[in-house]
């Protein structure tokens, strides 16, 4: 019983910080309509900021609160500053390109901190007058945590106000529910968005800061924290403040008492909740139609057409030089490299398929090429398989789960069903890591070696040839009538539906063949490396297909495989020569998406069609 | 056989407190033109709405060909024989204007689950014949985004001729043309549905266009059913007069462009 109690309280406390970071990244969706996926980096350098400012200040309350707040106050700044110098250049361009470069933004702050602070865990200070605990119910309950379940809800008393009280909250209001207001703002438009990111980077930098007595502070907590706040925000609904107060109390006690009921499976819970509200309220507890609207997918411009034959040549000759070089390679690290990028550019053809043609962005791509791994893995290892029918069984496999998950991600729309892929790449990610006795957890699958015949040089033909019948598989059903119907589904669903189009059965039907080739490519990647870890279907390796699809371009077919290469070529190279490649990547990426908002393919179709215009 | 092509009886529709569309009913004869008019916000786009399937009736049915289709989705209408063009034109805009038309022409043939075809080989043919139809022959293989709005409508027109309709809904074709542009649309509306015995319902602002191509005219405000009859009988009808206010019976035409 006070066991329950504390856990209760414990929840509370998290609770209260998920809902000062949720509630930033809420309010800056809902004016701005960017997925800002840099969110958890801004309360990543709370932490760190704070860590410095207090370390500096005079010791007792002064100095611990005022670090605190300036540490706030400095974060809201950089996103300010974030906001002028990126996003408000790119506000026109797809709403994917803006994604990338939040992306950009991850890596980029992830290299700084590790500049500035090191690899090693802070152990900040405590709370000065806050060390001890109090009796409740005879049981000690530390001060500092009743401290921050206070604060999450004066946090939310003073927004709302701040809303309904404010011109400027007027003016938030009214952006968030109605798109044409901000166009019909003009001037003030600019200022809004500032201000807004200004605020919601604030509140992310005072959430990471006042964790300081509470935990350490490391390079994990961005990507840990940008997840979970993205399930808070997504289950409120999108652009709803007292929305991201429910789901924060919600998610935070469910994590304290999971903890308590369901120890194996704490991890996927929250996941399992956000599916469960996704499934039965599309947009989430307080969602609202209009904001929905906001496809993260939609993409505006039409497909480029037919590539200029002398383009098509060239890819031609590039093949032609990928498959009868290789022999004369000297060493394996080159024909390992050039497999990585044989499977990187099938698995970002499959997600490129669903989220070209098809218009949904998926955050969880890796569930279907981790599956797909898994599935040969396993069937080598329990059944001693051999190699040709394990790879077979790969495809499979994932197509299976993409009818299941399919079906329900793909009755959603925009950031919505993005998430919802997210939730169940999570889901299968945690069986992946917990089922132990199946899939040896952490220590994964060992020893899916290549049948005796497949030498390194063989498996690289074999992974080419995979590669390249599937991503050309891939482009003609893209132009075959099933592929168009998919398209006129993105461009315009009323008309799609208008002409006798089933517009949830294609987007369905477009889910189980990206799933089937993401499949087969982590099929292949089992094989390659001769084993494999649930990171294969983490969030990281996610986020890695969608960098190769939105470096690459959304409007081209050679997109993606462009994409894939450039970012597997560069990445390659970087980990060698640097331990700070993702500061490099990650500002080569925003340079890129700033100089070309095409994509590389579009930019490099320009490019060679501008040439011979001159 | 059936004395109307498409029927509707009482259908209602309420939009929070707003009764948009408020028993309304009344019968598209084979083969005619018959213009649905009323002011702005009147429920002529909703009225379209409810006849098509997208949006579900609080009350009332519709029958097409004497069967019932209230509540069924709108792609299983499009596949009883409606054709349907929009307010604001919708099509496709990733695509050329060739391949909106054979896109639409592919699903009525049943034709979309095929992934191995090009779609390209499918009828093309038949997509610049309906397109030479429209008038739109030279622009086949432009962009759809790049299109002048007219020829948008033209492109919306072919679309929905694709399946052979009984009944096309066209809810302000002409919006956004130029007058000149307008007459030349409706007279080939006119001709195409004399030539394929097809029926038409249309909205319309531009009473010129009304009264020289309508068959008979319903007059819709706020929602009611308020006159029914040939274009003369409309014309004369008092209260209709007093709905439109003594403007001599010239609604604004130019305000409906951006309106839904
Ligand atoms: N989706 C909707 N939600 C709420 N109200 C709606 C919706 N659609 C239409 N309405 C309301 O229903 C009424 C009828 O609208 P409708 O668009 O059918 O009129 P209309 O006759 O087509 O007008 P117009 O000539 O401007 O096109 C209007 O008051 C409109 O505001
Ligand atoms: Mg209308």
């Amino acid at each position: 019983m006070e066991n329950l109690l504390l856990q209760g309280l414990n929840g509370l406390a998290s609770a209260s910080s998920l809902f000062l970071v949720a509630s930033g990244l809420t309010v800056i969706f809902g004016v701005t309509r960017i997925v800002n996926f840099a969110h958890g980096s801004l309360y990543m350098l709370g932490a760190y900021l704070a860590f410095s400012i207090v370390a500096h200040l005079p010791r007792g309350h002064l100095g611990f609160w005022g670090g605190i707040v300036l540490a706030a106050l400095a974060v809201g700044a950089i996103g300010a500053l974030l906001e002028v110098l990126l996003l408000r250049r790119i506000y026109r361009a797809p709403e994917l390109f803006q994604l990338l470069a939040t992306f950009g933004v991850v890596l980029v702050v992830q290299d700084v901190a590790l500049l500035v602070w090191g690899a090693q865990d802070l152990l900040g200070p405590r709370a000065p007058g806050l060390r001890g605990s109090v009796e409740l119910l005879g049981l000690r309950f530390p001060l500092y945590e009743l401290v921050l379940i206070g604060i999450g809800p004066v946090v939310l008393g003073l927004l709302l106000l701040l809303f309904k009280r404010t011109r400027w909250g007027t003016l938030v209001r009214a952006a968030t529910q109605d798109r044409e207001m901000v166009g019909a703002l003009g001037v003030n438009q600019r200022w809004l968005f500032t201000s807004v990111f200004f605020l919601g980077s604030a509140l992310a930098g005072l959430a990471g800061a006042l964790q300081l007595p509470r935990e350490s502070v490391n390079l994990h907590m961005d990507l840990a924290t940008i997840t979970e706040v993205f399930v808070v925000v997504v289950v409120g609904g999108l652009g709803s403040l007292p929305g991201a107060a429910l789901a924060a109390l919600l998610i935070g006690e469910l994590h304290a008492f999971g903890i308590l009921v369901f120890p194996k499976i704490t991890l996927v819970l929250v996941f399992l909740v956000m599916a469960v509200v996704l499934v039965i309220r599309p947009r989430g507890l307080f969602g609202r139609a209009q904001v929905a609207q906001a496809a993260v997918a939609s993409v505006a411009e039409p497909v480029l057409g037919r590539a200029p034959p002398a383009l098509k040549w060239l890819g031609f000759a590039a093949l032609l030089v990928a498959v009868v070089a290789p022999p004369f390679l000297a060493g394996d690290y080159a024909l390992i490299v050039l497999t990585d990028m044989a499977i990187a550019v099938l698995f970002a053809a499959s997600l490129h398929f669903i989220m070209g043609p098809g218009g949904m962005a998926s955050f969880g791509h890796a569930a279907y090429f981790g599956i797909g791994a898994y599935g040969a893995a396993l069937l080598t290892k329990w059944f001693a398989a051999p190699m040709l029918p394990a790879l077979l069984a790969a495809p499979f496999c994932a197509g299976v789960a993409g009818v299941l998950f399919g079906f329900f991600c793909v009755r959603l729309s925009g950031v919505y069903s993005a998430m919802l892929t997210l939730a169940f790449a999570q889901i299968a990610w945690s069986v992946a890591f917990q089922w132990v006795e199946i899939t040896g957890g952490d220590n994964g699958v060992l020893g899916v070696w290549p049948d005796p015949w497949a030498t390194k040089l063989n498996f690289y033909w074999l992974a080419l040839g995979c590669s390249v019948v599937g991503t050309l598989a891939l482009r003609r059903i893209a132009l075959s009538p099933f592929g168009y119907a998919l398209r006129a589904q993105r461009d315009n669903t009323l008309r799609a539906e208008a002409i006798g189009i089933n517009a949830f059965g294609m987007r369905w039907v477009a889910f189980v063949l990206a799933a089937g080739f993401a499949g087969v490519a982590g099929g292949l990647f089992a094989f390659a490396k001769g084993s494999v870890f649930p990171t294969a279907l983490d969030i990281p390796r996610s986020v890695d297909a969608l960098l190769m699809v939105l470096l690459g371009g959304v409007q081209t077919l050679a997109g993606p495989v462009l994409g894939a290469l450039a970012f597997t070529g560069l990445h390659e190279q970087l980990v060698r020569a640097t331990d700070y490649w993702r500061l490099v990547l990650g500002a080569v990426i925003l340079l890129l998406v700033l100089a070309f908002p095409q994509g590389l393919a579009g930019a490099v179709r320009r490019w060679w069609e501008g040439r011979r215009h001159a | 056989m059936h004395r109307f092509t498409l029927e509707a009886q009482g259908i209602q529709k309420s939009f929070g407190g707003v009764r948009a569309v408020d028993q309304v009913s009344f019968g598209v004869r084979a083969g005619e033109m018959l213009a649905l008019i009323g002011p702005n916000g009147a429920g002529k786009s909703t009225c379209f709405n409810l006849l098509n399937g997208h949006l579900r009736p609080d009350g009332g049915r519709v029958k097409l060909l004497g069967q019932d289709i209230t509540g069924l989705a709108p792609r299983k209408v499009w596949k009883r024989g409606v054709g349907r063009t929009f307010q604001i034109t919708a099509t496709f805009g990733s695509m050329t204007v060739r391949e909106n038309v054979q896109l639409a022409l592919q699903s009525h043939r049943g034709e979309l689950g095929r992934l191995w075809t090009p779609s390209w080989r499918l009828r093309g043919g038949q997509a610049d014949t309906l397109l030479e139809r429209v008038g739109l022959a030279g622009q086949a293989r432009r962009p759809c985004s790049v299109l002048a709005y007219g020829d948008l409508k033209r492109v919306e027109l072919a679309i929905a001729l694709a399946n052979n309709p009984r009944l096309l809904l066209m809810d302000e074709p002409t919006a956004g043309m130029a007058p000149q542009e307008r007459v030349g649309l409706m007279a080939l509306v006119a001709e195409v549905a004399r030539e394929r015995g097809m029926s038409v319902l249309f909205t319309e602002h531009d009473m010129d266009v009304v009264f020289s191509h309508a068959d008979r005219v319903l007059v819709l405000d706020r929602g009611r059913l308020i006159a029914e009859g040939t274009p003369d009988e409309v014309r004369a009808n008092a209260l209709v007069q007093e709905v439109y206010l003594g403007s001599g019976f010239e609604p604004e035409p130019e305000a409906e462009a951006s309106a839904c």
